[in-house]
């Protein structure tokens, strides 16, 4: 137990301006340093306890935000043990793919009060607090075990108890064939163990991306609100909101600001960030405003460019858009009532899609609501299909996903079967993990159901 | 009318597989033992299949052996036929199996049992235990002896309670007609230990003279004979062929026809049967799909005409029996010497034991085999060793000896009975072991023979033996590590007959013998650097280098699994006032007792939560 590494989101899971990772174990300076790139030429495994480092977190998909790590050297922090707290912005998209990258590096998910378990065992708070402690765990642990058991109804848990029983049946034939090499067994072919892996993978691997797009509709869509000066972002933003949030008058560059706000669009929730418009100018405050537009571009999840529809494409118009190619991207083209005059032919490469709106009269927002939906694949998800609700279930169905690649790896290696197996049985213990049975009981149940074995 | 027949310190109920272990563990580790059976006559016996080994149960004779348990041994001195299971399968399946003439392992095990210094061997029937405060001080037999033992082992087989059924006749029984133990069970019961009924069977022993072998197909040993013990050596030979038959529609008929005159089915057997040994009326009802099950005949001796029908278990009536056997090609003209019945017994519930074989409410009380729930001779010689260890241990005041599951199949055995339980009897399975690509049959000496040493089973000849063993694998593991093979057409036309790719530059003997397909044996007759080595040291150079990846990985989990296994939970933690812990995790607890936090993280009921509890509450009472 103690001695691996854990990782959990330590700021609340609500809309905040900074939010928190905290890692703490062994490997906490490694699995750091596995999703920082620091700005300077410092490392964070380079630095004293109680410092700081400024860099940008990543993951396999690019950069995730920037970030600011603390380092706590052993025993020198909360739980005694190295101790790393990445901080960056509060989205709780932003703030679950940092988690997540944890994972992916070899961190497990914290149990519930193992920080302060840890704190306590290292001795870095006192006995006294020791029986609170013990009925913090206690009770999170039966708050946990209501939200686990209200899980096992839903379409989620019938999903992974499928791709487990797909699992269960492969190891369970396995089993049959390599513990009764005497009876008649079919016999279990490479070739064919590998067409259900491969079935089993994609199926967890849908798991994972439904978890994703899950996440969208559950926690909202973090969108950038782009746009050159004056082409009426502030009013759509207005409009979509329902109130002044954005400060609106006519002339370009008012807005110095990213102003945030919580949007309803259909079922959707889009954590919207007005921007300054994005320009070559040369008044200093407005440049800071420019310059946080970026990056807020840079990590966004949609990009809705808004244009004045009743103009042809300006220069700037182009620069922003060749700026936004790569990203989730959709052009409003705004003032249409006041007639459409823009090639939407030429906007096609750098954009998913384009819409006509009238920010004014109010027109245009289910066109618009359905474009999100195309471009974030949302149409294609059923909202009864099951998705992964914690990052727990992630993790674990994350878990299982790699052990089946590790089984399919072997195979094609030409390992022999009892190496397979227990990679299979990896990726079954991992998804019986979430309801705490164990994978040897489950694939010899298995057998002497499926099976006619014995003397 | 009782009378005082002398003292010693460990008893032993029941000369079967489980009793020999424990009797001879227990004699050699110097306390003074006596040993009861019910019939000296049937020491060892073999009352069903007469054979050893096998997937999984291989892996436990092999652990046995290197622990210093006799079982391979006497394997080895009385097979007729030897297989080696599961090879091309992988290293973790691959299990030997055993033919054996149960005559003779019979008298090989009586001799040894006679030869063994500090412990007498006795023929009479046990009827109660004698305990005084928690504790057992005597034991009593039949016949009025009393004698006082510091511990007591119970292994009782099917003996205890034990009722066969054969259609619609029934009667009170032992195994292969003996009689049964009548009155232990209430002593037991008197004792407050609960018992239950579990049931098994076997098939008949039909005449040789009366089957028609032409119409069966050959099954031969193996060419290349590897015996179970780590000791044995010399030349060793197969002395019999064993034959394959098939059901057919025409049996299958006849069985669902009398399927109401089995008792299983008619509901006279309340015990609860193995599913992985199913009478053939089983397979025919569950499996109805199969148009054939298949069946081996197997040899009882090399003296004898007997042969045992393995897979045919029954009991339906004798006729019916007769006509089934009948409707199998090659058995038309069968002739029945012993008739196949189903036997019923007493056993406990092994959530009682500690994970050293002893009750936790009536201490000095061991318990191993078929008495603890388990199934098979295998099973039970290993939970005999370990209870006759640990008894003899307790007697003299040292620590007992439990194997964690990622030593052994014997530790994952006997943690799935005290830790799990068992609804049915329990038989070995590799795929019960999460560990099994470290838990192979052929570096059980590795794994368990130091242990072996340390306890004072293994002598200092078996043990320089192992020394030497083992300095040889090391070397040849650290030399092929260092070892680069120049490109040569020999070594890449043997490459490329693989179907691997060939080698420009010298690489690795070890990289080269990473590759799945390419054998040591192979490289190293390429290496004109290579030592001659024994094959079994060969084989386990190729299997650690082959299998490397896995292997660490599973020791990393093992490790993982190692903090939790060395913490202790002190014995008188009572579970129900500890704060925090939920009130299932507490009940379970108390049932259980287990003796570590790892083996109470393997509760079902018990969560990661409760767990941190317990670890905190150990903190908290460190001091």
């Amino acid at each position: 137990m103690a001695g691996d590494t854990i990782a959990a989101i330590a700021t609340a899971q609500a809309p905040a301006g900074i939010g928190m990772v905290r890692l703490s174990g062994k490997e906490a300076i490694s699995i750091a340093e596995g999703m920082l790139r620091p700005v300077g030429k410092r490392r964070l495994s380079a630095l004293r306890g109680y410092s700081g480092l400024l860099g940008r977190a990543y993951d396999e998909n690019g950069d995730i935000d920037e970030a600011v790590a603390f380092l706590y050297r052993a025993p020198h922090s909360y739980t005694g043990e190295n101790v790393v707290e990445i901080c960056c912005h509060g989205g709780a998209y932003l703030l679950q793919r940092v988690l997540r990258r944890c994972f992916a590096l070899g961190a497990r998910p914290a149990e519930p009060g193992e920080f302060t378990r840890r704190a306590f065992l290292s001795g870095r708070i006192s006995l006294t607090e020791a029986e609170a402690v013990a009925g913090l765990i206690a009770s999170s642990g039966r708050q946990q075990a209501s939200a686990a058991l209200a899980a096992l109804d839903g379409a989620l848990y019938r999903r992974i108890k499928e791709i487990r029983q797909q699992l269960l049946s492969l190891s369970a034939a396995l089993s049959a064939w390599l513990d009764y090499p005497d009876e008649e067994q079919p016999e279990v072919s490479a070739r064919r163990l590998e067409e259900q892996l491969s079935s089993t993978c994609s199926a967890l691997t849908g798991l994972l991306q439904g978890y994703d797009q899950g996440k969208i509709l559950s926690e909202g869509i973090e969108t950038v609100i782009a746009g050159r000066p004056n082409v009426g972002k502030s009013t759509l933003m207005n409009l979509l909101s329902g109130e002044e949030c954005s400060i609106v008058t006519s002339l370009p560059g008012t807005t110095r600001d990213v102003v945030r706000t919580d949007i309803r669009l259909g079922e959707m929730v889009l954590h919207l960030s007005d921007t300054a418009g994005i320009h070559e100018t040369a008044d200093p405050v407005e440049r800071v405003g420019i310059e946080r537009a970026q990056a807020a571009l840079s990590r966004a999840q949609l990009v809705l460019l808004v244009l004045d529809g009743s103009q042809e494409l300006t220069a700037a118009d182009r620069g922003l858009l060749r700026r936004l190619q790569g990203c989730p991207a959709i052009a409003v083209l705004n003032k249409a009532d006041l007639g459409l005059k823009m090639d939407r032919q030429a906007l096609s490469p750098c954009v998913r899609r384009a819409v006509a709106v009238s920010a004014k009269k109010g027109e245009g927002l289910q066109e618009l609501e359905r474009a999100v939906q195309e471009v974030l694949q949302l149409d294609a998800l059923d909202a009864s299909q099951a998705m992964l609700v914690s990052e727990r279930q992630r993790a674990a169905a994350g878990k299982a996903q790699a052990a089946v690649r590790e089984a399919l790896e072997a195979l094609r290696a030409g390992m022999t079967l009892d190496a397979v197996g227990i990679a299979i049985d990896a990726a079954i213990d991992a998804l019986l993990s979430l309801t705490g049975e164990r994978a040897t009981q489950a694939v010899v149940d298995e057998v002497f159901a499926k099976f006619c074995v014995g003397k | 009318m009782e009378y005082q027949a002398g003292s010693y310190e460990v008893a032993v109920i029941g000369a079967g597989h489980a009793g020999i272990e424990a009797a001879l563990a227990a004699a050699r580790l110097g306390v003074r033992t006596i040993l009861f059976t019910m019939s000296l006559d049937s020491i060892a016996n073999m009352p069903c299949n007469p054979s050893i080994g096998g997937t999984a149960k291989g892996h436990l004779v092999r652990e046995i052996d290197a622990l210093g348990g006799e079982m391979g041994r006497a394997a080895d001195a009385t097979f007729i036929q030897s297989r080696m299971l599961n090879r091309g399968k992988g290293p973790a399946v691959h299990s030997l199996r055993v033919q054996s003439d149960r005559r003779a392992y019979h008298a090989y095990m009586k001799r040894a049992l006679e030869q063994q210094q500090g412990l007498t061997l006795k023929q009479a029937e046990v009827i109660s235990i004698g305990a005084e405060s928690g504790r057992v001080v005597s034991v009593s037999t039949a016949m009025g002896a009393c004698y006082r033992v510091s511990a007591v082992i119970i292994c009782s087989g099917t003996y205890l309670g034990g009722r066969i059924f054969v259609g619609e006749y029934s009667e009170e029984s032992g195994p292969d007609g003996l009689h049964p133990a009548r009155a232990l069970s209430d002593s037991l019961r008197e004792h407050g230990i609960p018992l239950r009924r579990f049931k098994t069977g076997t098939p008949a022993r039909i005449s040789r003279r009366s089957i028609d072998f032409s119409a069966l197909q050959e099954q031969p040993g193996d060419e290349e004979i590897i015996p179970f013990s780590f000791m044995t050596r010399g030349p060793l030979s197969n002395r019999v062929l064993c034959h394959i038959g098939y059901t057919n529609e025409a049996t299958h008929a006849l069985i669902r026809e009398n399927l109401h005159r089995s008792p299983l089915y008619g509901g006279k057997i309340e015990g609860v049967g193995p599913r992985y040994c199913p009478s053939i009326e089983d397979k025919v009802v569950r499996f109805s799909e199969k148009p054939r099950h298949q069946f081996f005949v197997e040899p009882m001796g090399l003296n004898t005409e007997e042969m045992y029908l393995q897979g045919m278990s029954s009991s339906l009536p004798e006729e019916v029996q007769l006509a089934l056997y009948r409707s199998c090609r090659g058995l038309e003209k069968a002739e029945i010497m012993r008739t196949a019945y189903a036997i019923e017994y007493d056993c406990i519930d092994p959530l009682s034991l500690l994970p050293t074989l002893e009750f936790i409410r009536l201490r000095g009380l061991y318990g191993a085999g078929q008495f603890n729930g388990t199934s098979g001779y295998e099973e039970a010689a290993a939970q005999g060793l370990l209870a006759g260890i640990n008894a003899a241990r307790a007697v003299r005041g040292k620590k007992p000896v439990i194997l964690e599951r990622s030593s052994s199949y014997i530790g994952t055995l006997i943690d799935d009975l005290v830790t799990k339980g068992c609804n049915e009897p329990y038989r070995m399975m590799t795929s019960r072991s999460e560990y099994r690509l470290l838990l192979r049959q052929d570096n059980a000496d590795i794994r368990l023979t130091p242990l072996g040493r340390e306890i004072g089973l293994i002598d200092e000849r078996r043990y320089a033996a192992f020394l030497e063993k083992k300095r040889l694998r090391d070397e040849e593991l650290s030399r092929v590590r260092r070892r680069i093979l120049p490109p040569g057409e020999e070594l890449n036309s043997l490459l490329v007959s693989h179907e691997t790719a060939p080698i420009s530059t010298g690489t690795s003997f070890e990289a080269l013998l990473r590759r799945p397909q390419i054998s040591y044996r192979e490289l190293a007759a390429l290496d004109k650097e290579a030592p001659s080595l024994p094959p079994a040291v060969a084989e386990q150079v190729e299997i650690e280098i082959k299998y490397e990846g896995y292997i660490h990985k599973q020791l990393a989990q093992v490790e993982q699994m190692h903090r939790l296994e060395s913490r202790p939970l002190p014995e008188g933690i009572c579970y129900r006032e500890v704060t925090g812990l939920r009130l299932e995790a507490a009940e379970k607890l108390e049932k259980i007792r287990p003796l570590s936090l790892g083996q109470a993280s393997r509760i079902s009921g018990v969560s990661p939560a409760d767990i941190s509890v317990l670890v905190i509450y150990l903190e908290t009472h460190k001091k």
